[in-house]
């Protein structure tokens, strides 16, 4: 079925860093922040270096590497991992239910494992291999999980769906999809408010049993 | 033609075999890939992001606002407040002028210093990234002259008062069929019952969200969270001041609705305003926490219901009185009388609703408004009479069957109830339900099991669609419609595939455009009656066109037939007598070197359908057809529960809903709302509550953590069929829909079934553990 | 959130350092708590301190009992085999809290540091003592359905929302804390929260300059032989309304050594000494369970919508005896 998704969507890529303001942007480096006179004689010299030397402030470079590619954003240390991937790299998939680990909707995989992407920063999640609803299909095959929610309908509005199916997929891989009743509890971190949970169900165990 | 038939005649809708069958979501691919693009997920050139600062206090007075140390935040662009709010054609404010916008509430934000509510907004930040938005936004300082607030209804200081009409003028504030007073005080059987109903938000997965992009100075496009782009389109329009086509609402995903996003609220126009005021595309997403003050919420309410029956069971009279809650401008009640009134045969009846101005925002409609509520008391009422009176809970129901709509006397234009009680019973095994409450043990586990009655009125309204079939065999069919989750673009591709012949996978359907045909809102339960309809409608133009050309075509086996001896059957006119005699559109349009052909269609739902008048404005509310029928859909619940009665928590262990609703366009994607339904009211039954502070006035427990809807692991596999139906009296397609049906009746199921395992009734909801465990303590 | 500056700490030392420097800096774990609070404007930090690369690590069975870094996750130490067979209470525990996500995500450490889901706390236009000491405490008379009956003050009646932390109080679980000298000391847990009384923004002895480490427990068949259970308005992914944690020896029928916990009651994780001391030495029967539970609540002190705790916590608490006894 072709749906257009993209035809109002001006696809103008936004890689632009935001405005610093009157502060500079940088990285601080060694030597270049003083105020090493309060230091505590307990701690060398070396070591506050190198802890300033790693200090992230103000508009940044991070380096996320995500569904397999390294993408550069120019971001504040405060952006979360999840509006780093929908306000900084596009990624949309991920969604934004609660921004207080309350719904699951964020859900991601980092180095393999669920996460909620609300409560975590972006420049803490550098070097770590995140995938996202959009690194899940392979083109145009589907993942078994998509497919097996397309098939049981274990979605309505579809904006808990991406996380649905990452925690399905993890679900699956901790071996937590044993029985039904197994599933019921350890994708309870997921709400649903259309209330698509007995398909969730059938789909994370039909997965499961393939597995 | 002289005798071309007013409707072209096909074999009927459906024929083609696909309506009806479990398509697989025509979106899936986009939802499940994460391509389905929402209405804050459009990225746009210059794009910025507006957060709203909302009020701690829940009434005063604004003193000053000082916005300098927020203003000087890194990329901050602006910052909207009461003082600088740019001017609006129109406000709500304004009694007559909330009319012609069709605002939900008569108070918009930002255009006085007064305080009406906890959570109003105060403060709109404009900056260039979403973090530096939110920071700034509490930076912003507000100096109020704080009042002490009314609360609720129930607060000492609230005053109570007997509205001419509730709902916003739709539903009058007294009612009354026969002597209720008197039938009532004769009646040998009296129960009274008061029950109580904490707020309820909506609590949809997306929150309510805007992208507000000016294209000129009087010309402005608005990506939006809304079950309804025309309804928007026409509430912007109204408030700036521009005519509609130059305001322009696209909703092309929607992470779901469930009532709140049926109207137009104060963050569109103000993030409208916005981007006016920084020349810039603006992006407004609520938090979570602001969306349990910014778009709605069921009202708290009591209810009490007084039922009079004879010693067999026959009801003589109902008396319904209901108080809530309601802002400080508006009129606003769910309608629950509705369902008390025509649910069963019953003489005499008698409905009065009172309200209480407190500092909230309005209330609105959620899923099932009025019905949810309402089908509560009398369904549990009933449950009553029936367990007073040691008869089967479904029996007294059968024993009151309203043959005929009860409140005017008219026929029903198809109910299917007493089969739906017949197969759900089959189904969940009522029979072996132990006639005794409190006497069925698993375990250390009390067992119950429940049942409730559910209806729905057909809600009159229309639409209209496009079709434009192309000669390679695919078609484009539009109309602005919105799809809230329930399967809209499936089962509207699967009614287009089939009027028009084709495959589903030839069909391109679109929606969720104010430059489409218009559609009405997606709420009410209207959009899959009406949508379906009109495209069916746009099929026979299509057809009718078709026709025409030929039968003045001399190489068509059609050539000098009859318009009204044609027939079009999967993709090919015929002719009826001799259906041999053909062709398929292809070829047709192919020889006449046409290339498409378009047509349109309106579909009327509802009263209007059969008598062919205009209905009112969208959404106008219920109304029986002037030919004579009542116009709902039934259906019941039947519920298992298990209760621990230590500690008082109950678990749904089993659920078969059965309903009779017309004609199902698609059985997947239908089971799936029913179920949704079930489950929306399973946590109306058991967890749903928003607690507002007693002495602020302010919630609570706003967020997700603490107002708790069910999760997974609180909800059984789960049984639904319909039973097949055949309305012709409601629309084209004989599709009444079931968005809210799903939800009705399902709360008494629950507290029925508890009833069932303690022997206790609970009549206030939540039905949380505590509840239980006190009323076992007894 | 305000905008911190971020520093990922590779020793104890670099990140209590650091923390000297810029006093309201805060460390950072899993950051389930922190950023959630730092969102909701309850907390604001100049800068924050990454200290997952220390190597508060490791699940492992010591001379005298368990011992876990403070960095292991909530679901790594909730799967364990070594807590599921001899301290089925901490694993049960674990796995009945937040969700798979957060469980991956929050540290061991941080958990013990979890704060309240008190409404008032949460959100900042609320007087809140914890919060803003001296300006109110609004629950008092208001939303305290699900706050304290125990240890409450008249400044403050939020609950400890930890589950973990329940378990661990009853099995004599010890918090290790390293200051920035590298001295390390052992707090018992039970020491390890504070009572509200006039100072509720006070949480914990844990001073500026100290990291959690790691947390003992010391083995014993009452460890082995143990149990959790919570109850809650949803069947998952919710506070408790109450829990219980219990361990039992029983010999031939009568009690050697019991330990119980509440959770969801008490202004800290709960551990009901009292109670226990009706058990030893008594047989291991319902009645013994009630009277025992009965003490566990004395001195309770609800407000107008907590009544029903002081209830379900006594009926909680016999439950979890029973089940454990049945296991």
């Amino acid at each position: 079925m072709n749906l257009d998704t993209k035809g109002d969507a001006a696809g103008t890529p936004h890689n632009s860093a935001p405005e610093d303001g009157t502060r500079r942007s940088f990285i601080k480096q060694a030597g270049g922040i003083l105020g090493l006179a309060l230091a505590p004689p307990l701690i060398s010299q070396a070591e506050r270096l190198t802890a300033f030397s790693k200090t992230v402030e103000g508009v940044s470079t991070m380096t996320l590497k995500v569904n397999g590619t390294a993408r550069t954003i120019q971001a504040e240390p405060r952006v979360s991992l999840l509006d780093a991937l929908r306000e900084y790299l596009d990624l949309t998939g991920t969604k934004k239910g609660c921004d207080h680990g309350q719904c699951g909707a964020c859900t991601v995989l980092v180095e393999g494992r669920r996460i909620n992407s609300c409560l975590t920063l972006a420049v803490m999640n550098q070097g770590k291999e995140i995938t996202t609803i959009e690194g899940l299909a392979k083109g145009e095959e589907l993942h078994p999980m998509q497919q097996a929610f397309l098939k049981h309908d274990g979605l309505q509005c579809g904006y808990c769906t991406p996380g649905q199916i990452l925690s399905g997929v993890a679900c699956v891989q901790e071996g937590h999809a044993t029985t039904d009743d197994q599933v019921r509890e350890w994708m309870s971190g997921n709400l649903c408010r259309c209330g698509a949970y007995p398909n969730i169900v059938a789909a994370v165990r039909e997965v499961a049993g393939k597995a | 033609m002289d005798n071309e038939p007013a409707f072209f005649e096909t074999n009927g809708p459906g024929t083609g075999g696909i309506v009806g069958q479990p398509l697989d979501r025509v979106d899936g691919f986009a939802k499940v890939t994460g391509q389905a693009k929402y209405s804050a997920e459009y990225k746009l050139p210059g794009l910025t992001y507006g957060v709203l600062r909302t009020s701690e206090i829940a009434r005063g007075k604004i003193q000053s606002i000082d916005t300098s140390v927020a203003a000087k935040e890194p990329g901050v662009l602006a910052i909207l407040t009461h003082l600088n709010l740019p001017k609006l054609a129109k406000t709500p404010n304004d009694p007559d002028s909330k009319k012609a916008i069709g605002a939900p509430m008569g108070f918009l934000p930002l255009t006085s210093d007064q305080v009406h509510y906890a959570g109003q907004p105060v403060a709109l930040v404009v900056a260039d990234t979403y973090d530096r938005a939110v920071h700034a936004a509490s930076l912003v300082k507000v100096n109020y002259a704080v009042e002490k607030p009314v609360v609720s209804f129930l607060d000492p200081k609230a005053q109570v008062f007997d509205p001419e009409k509730v709902q916003d003028g739709k539903t009058p504030g007294h009612t009354r069929r026969g002597n209720p007073q008197e039938a009532f005080a004769a009646s040998p059987i009296q129960l009274t019952a008061t029950y109580e109903h904490a707020i309820n938000h909506h609590n949809p997965m997306e929150p309510g969200a805007t992208t507000a992009v000016w294209e000129g100075p009087d010309r402005v496009t608005v990506y939006e969270s809304t079950q309804g782009v025309t309804r928007t389109q026409k509430a912007l329009s109204a408030m700036l001041g521009l005519p509609t086509e130059q305001v322009r609402v696209v909703t092309k995903y929607l992470g779901g609705g469930f009532g709140c996003k049926g109207s137009t609220w104060p963050h569109t126009i103000l993030t409208v305003q916005a981007a006016k005021a920084v020349g810039r595309p603006v992006r407004l997403s609520l938090t979570r926490p602001q969306q349990f003050t910014s778009m709605g919420h069921r009202e708290d309410q009591h209810q009490t219901l007084k039922l009079g029956a004879t010693r067999e069971g026959r009801l003589t009279a109902l008396i319904h009185e209901k108080t809530s809650t309601t802002s400080p401008w508006d009129n606003y009640a769910e309608p629950n009388s509705r369902i008390i009134n025509l649910l069963y045969n019953c003489p005499a009846f008698e409905s009065t609703y009172q309200l209480g101005r407190a500092n909230v925002m309005t209330s609105t409609f959620t899923r099932a408004p009025g019905e949810a509520p309402g089908s509560f008391a009398i369904e549990c009422s009933m449950d009553d009479l029936a367990a007073q009176l040691g008869i089967d809970p479904l029996q007294i129901r059968l024993l009151n069957y309203a043959d005929k709509d009860p409140t005017n006397g008219k026929p029903w234009s198809s109910k299917s109830l007493k089969q739906c009680y017949a197969r759900g019973a089959e189904l969940f095994g009522w029979s072996k339900r132990n006639p005794k409450n409190g006497a069925t043990r698993q375990g250390r586990y009390l067992m119950g099991m429940g049942m409730a009655t559910a209806s729905y009125p057909v809600h009159n309204n229309q639409g209209t669609a496009r079709i434009r079939l192309y000669a390679d065999g695919h078609a484009l069919v539009q109309t602005g419609a919105t799809d809230l989750g329930t399967g809209t673009y499936t089962v509207m591709t699967q009614v287009a595939a089939d009027s028009l012949g084709i495959a589903p996978d030839k069909v391109r359907f679109e929606l969720g455009d104010t430059r489409l045909p218009t559609a009405p809102n997606s709420g009410g339960s209207v959009a899959a009656g009406t949508v379906s309809s009109s495209i069916y409608m746009a099929a026979q133009d299509v057809w009718q066109k078709l026709t025409k050309l030929a039968i003045q075509d001399k190489k068509s086996p059609l050539y000098r037939a009859k318009a009204a001896d044609v027939v079009a059957e999967k993709g090919r006119l015929v002719l009826k007598t001799d259906k041999t005699k053909g062709e398929d559109f292809m070829a047709l349009m192919k020889r006449a070197d046409m290339p498409d052909i378009e047509g349109s269609g309106q579909g009327k739902y509802g009263a209007g359908y059969e008598t062919g008048r205009a209905p009112g404005p969208a959404d106008s509310g219920h109304e029986d057809d002037k030919g004579g029928h009542s116009m709902h859909s039934f259906g019941v619940h039947f519920c298992e529960v298990r209760v621990d009665p230590e500690v008082g928590t109950v678990r749904v262990t089993r659920w078969v809903s059965v309903h009779g609703a017309g004609r199902i366009l698609n059985a997947k994607t239908a089971r799936s709302q029913i179920i949704g339904g079930s489950i929306f009211g399973i946590g109306n039954a058991l967890m749903e509550e928003t607690f507002r502070d007693p002495n602020l006035a302010r919630y609570t427990n706003a967020s997700l953590g603490e107002y708790h809807i069910p999760v997974n692991a609180d909800i059984p596999d789960m049984t639904v069929e319909f039973i097949d139906e055949h309305d012709p009296y409601i629309n084209a397609m004989g599709v009444k829909g079931i968005g809210e049906i799903s939800m009705v009746g399902v709360a008494a199921a629950v507290a029925n079934a508890v009833f069932h395992a303690t022997g206790k009734r609970i009549r206030s909801l939540p039905i949380t553990p505590d509840k239980v465990m006190n009323s076992l303590a007894v | 959130m305000n905008n911190f500056s971020y520093t990922p700490a590779a020793t104890a030392k670099e990140a209590l350092g650091l923390r000297k420097d810029t006093k309201e800096a805060a460390f950072i774990a899993g950051g389930t708590t922190l950023l959630d609070l730092m969102k909701a404007n309850v907390e604001a930090h100049p800068q924050l301190i990454d200290i997952n690369q220390l190597p508060f690590k490791g699940i492992q069975e010591t001379a005298d009992g368990l011992r876990i870094g403070a960095l292991e996750r909530m679901s790594d130490v909730g799967e364990n085999a070594l807590v599921m067979q001899q301290y089925p209470v901490i694993a049960e525990a674990l796995l009945l809290s937040a969700s798979p996500q957060l469980r991956n995500m929050a540290s061991i450490g941080g958990n013990l540091l979890q704060r309240t889901r008190c409404g008032y706390f949460r959100d900042p236009a609320f007087p809140c003592n914890k919060r803003n000491p001296g300006s109110g405490c609004p629950a008092q008379v208001g939303d305290n359905r699900n706050l304290a009956i125990l240890g409450t003050s008249e400044a403050c009646i939020a609950t400890n929302p930890g589950d973990l932390a329940v378990a661990l109080v009853a099995l004599d679980a010890v918090v290790v804390l390293e200051n920035a000298k590298g001295k390390q000391r052992r707090v018992p847990l039970l020491d390890f929260h504070l009572l509200p009384g006039t100072t509720p923004q006070r949480e914990t002895i844990l001073e500026p300059d100290e990291l959690i480490v790691a947390v003992t427990v010391p083995a014993a068949a009452h460890a082995r032989k143990s149990h959790y259970v919570k109850v809650r308005d949803r069947a998952s992914y919710a506070f408790a309304l109450v829990s219980a944690a219990v361990g039992l020896e029983v010999q031939g029928g009568q009690i050697r050594s019991a330990r119980l916990a509440l959770g969801g009651v008490g202004t800290k994780p709960w551990r009901a000494l009292e109670a226990e001391k009706m058990l030893v030495g008594r047989a291991a029967t319902e009645e013994t369970f009630r009277t025992a539970a009965a003490a566990a609540v004395r001195g309770a002190q609800p407000r107008e919508h907590n009544r029903f705790k002081v209830e379900m916590a006594q009926k909680t608490l016999v439950q979890a005896l029973q089940e454990l006894m049945a296991s």
